[in-house]
């Protein structure tokens, strides 16, 4: 089993979790498997054809999955996923912004 | 019986070692490496010494030096204008235990007079003694090191959540010249996290605002205004200037042209960003780590970035990022410590947790990968319907 740390933008996805555990073998069979417990969130982390999205970093420990396997990169007991997406800094609260 | 003060400094010829300037400059070239200590008084070093000299006033030497120098077996070289005093300063650091001292025969005077390389040391002011004589008191800054930060430009990118806290930070370590990027004004709502600004001031510009606010609490700072919004036309011009850039801003067009002008000049990019709980600092420093678009190499589409409306923070959040962002560039300007590159640094306010992640150089980046032309900047949309200001 493996943790998958869920940033705030996608919490929604989680029911507001912001951690998740993870299980499979490999990054592609864990965000398989987070998508079959969480409909809709691994469109925002991979595109249409399956690839991990430019603007979404997945890191396996401290590591960067593309420098690893990329989604073939092996999931082990206990390690922590954590997804990065792209954040401008986003404070706009405002009403209509 | 009590020696008159002949005898002692003959005894004290006797007993240490004197080295004429000659030996001195050999010595300089090492190896081994020495530790040259000017133990005049501050008028005295103020109008020249020898460059790489350590000032240490002969009234201060024992108490300061195991700070300076904590190796005992580290070879040093006293000297003063004559050779007397750092002969009596010899002695005193003999009874500390520093078993390679010597004293420099005739002075500074005399080393001058051969016409050996001297050089007037970077000394601060009364005033900036005083003020920032927390600084001096520690030995990665000094002297020197604060007059570096007095000589530092440090560029902010938006006055905003992030900018407020570095500004007022940067600006009370004595960071010279400050320039401040917001085309925004004031707003009541900004008022919960952007602490440059006060009540009285909704509805006036953000960089006048903000200036009004560092110089009362540094009327020695220069603060240089740029009131309009950065874009492909005038990035390169407002950046060119400054030494260091605090990327506060809250748009990802304001992102990529930081991080593009930052990779065209060859500047650091110091970059925070925070979301509701979460902020995430890390340095992107081209030729010496990553740049933005090595992580992202284009911005999230419209309708996958987080959307605006959803978007807020708690107000001390910036305040936890802005400030280590200042403390990066801070560091950066002083050149000391382990600088975030390469590193993402995420903090969690809500578990009270950091966590560090490795960023790596992407060596397919468009931007900053060697041997490649400057693609151009690039004026990429702004999501949100209504026109968004700079600062987050």
């Amino acid at each position: 089993m493996s943790q998958i740390r869920i940033p705030t933008p996608l919490r929604k996805f989680t029911g507001g979790m912001d951690e998740v555990p993870g299980s499979g073998n490999t990054l592609r069979a864990v965000l398989e498997n987070l998508e079959s417990q969480h409909a809709g969130i691994r469109k925002q982390i991979c595109d249409s054809n399956g690839e991990l999205r430019r603007f979404v970093n997945v890191f396996i420990n401290e590591e960067d999955a593309r420098y690893l396997a990329g989604l073939d990169s092996e999931i082990k007991e206990g390690d922590v996923i954590s997804i990065i997406p792209a954040i401008a800094g986003g404070t706009k609260n405002r009403p209509g912004e | 019986m009590a020696k008159t003060f002949q005898e002692l400094m003959a005894d004290l010829r006797k007993e240490l070692t004197e080295i004429e300037p000659e030996q001195l400059a050999k010595m300089r070239s090492g190896p081994p490496e020495i530790s040259l200590i000017d133990v005049r008084e501050m008028d005295e070093f103020r109008q020249g010494s020898i460059p790489g000299a350590i000032h240490i006033p002969r009234g201060f030497l024992e108490l300061k030096i195991e700070d300076r120098i904590p190796d005992r077996n580290t070879p040093v070289v006293l000297f003063c204008a004559g050779g007397t005093r750092s002969l009596l300063a010899a002695e005193s650091l003999r009874r500390l235990g520093y078993g390679q001292v010597s004293s420099l025969i005739g002075g500074f005077r005399r080393w001058k007079d051969e016409g050996r390389d001297c050089e007037t040391p970077a000394v601060l002011g009364d005033w900036e003694r005083q003020r920032y004589a927390r600084h001096l008191a520690i030995p990665e800054v000094g002297e020197e090191g604060q007059k570096r930060l007095l000589e530092a430009k440090v560029l902010l990118i938006g006055a905003g959540g992030l900018g407020s806290p570095a500004a007022f930070y940067l600006g009370a370590a004595g960071v010279g010249t400050i320039g401040i990027c917001d085309f925004d004004v004031v707003d009541e709502s900004n008022l919960q996290r952007q602490i440059l600004h006060t009540t009285d001031r909704v509805g006036t510009d953000k960089t006048e605002s903000a200036k009004t606010t560092l110089l009362a609490l540094n009327p020695r700072l220069k603060v240089e205004t740029f009131n309009e919004r950065l874009s492909s036309k005038n990035v390169a011009r407002i950046f060119e200037p400054f030494d260091v850039i605090v990327d506060g801003s809250d748009n990802f067009p304001t992102r990529y042209l930081v991080n593009d002008a930052s990779v065209l000049l060859g500047m650091p990019n110091v970059h925070g960003s925070v979301y509701r709980f979460e902020g995430q600092v890390t340095v992107f420093w081209p030729g010496k780590g990553p740049c933005y678009r090595c992580l992202y190499p284009e911005p999230p589409p419209a309708d996958m970035a987080p959307s605006c409306a959803e978007a807020g923070v708690l107000g001390i959040l910036p305040g936890v990022i802005g400030l280590l962002e200042a403390v990066e560039t801070i560091k950066i300007i002083l050149g000391i410590g382990d600088i975030l590159i390469g590193r993402l640094l995420a903090y969690d306010a809500l578990k009270a947790t950091f966590h560090e992640l490795k960023l790596r150089k992407n060596p397919e980046c468009a931007y900053c990968r060697s041997g490649i032309e400057f693609p151009g900047f690039i004026d990429y949309e702004q999501f949100c319907a209504v026109p968004s200001a700079t600062a987050s």
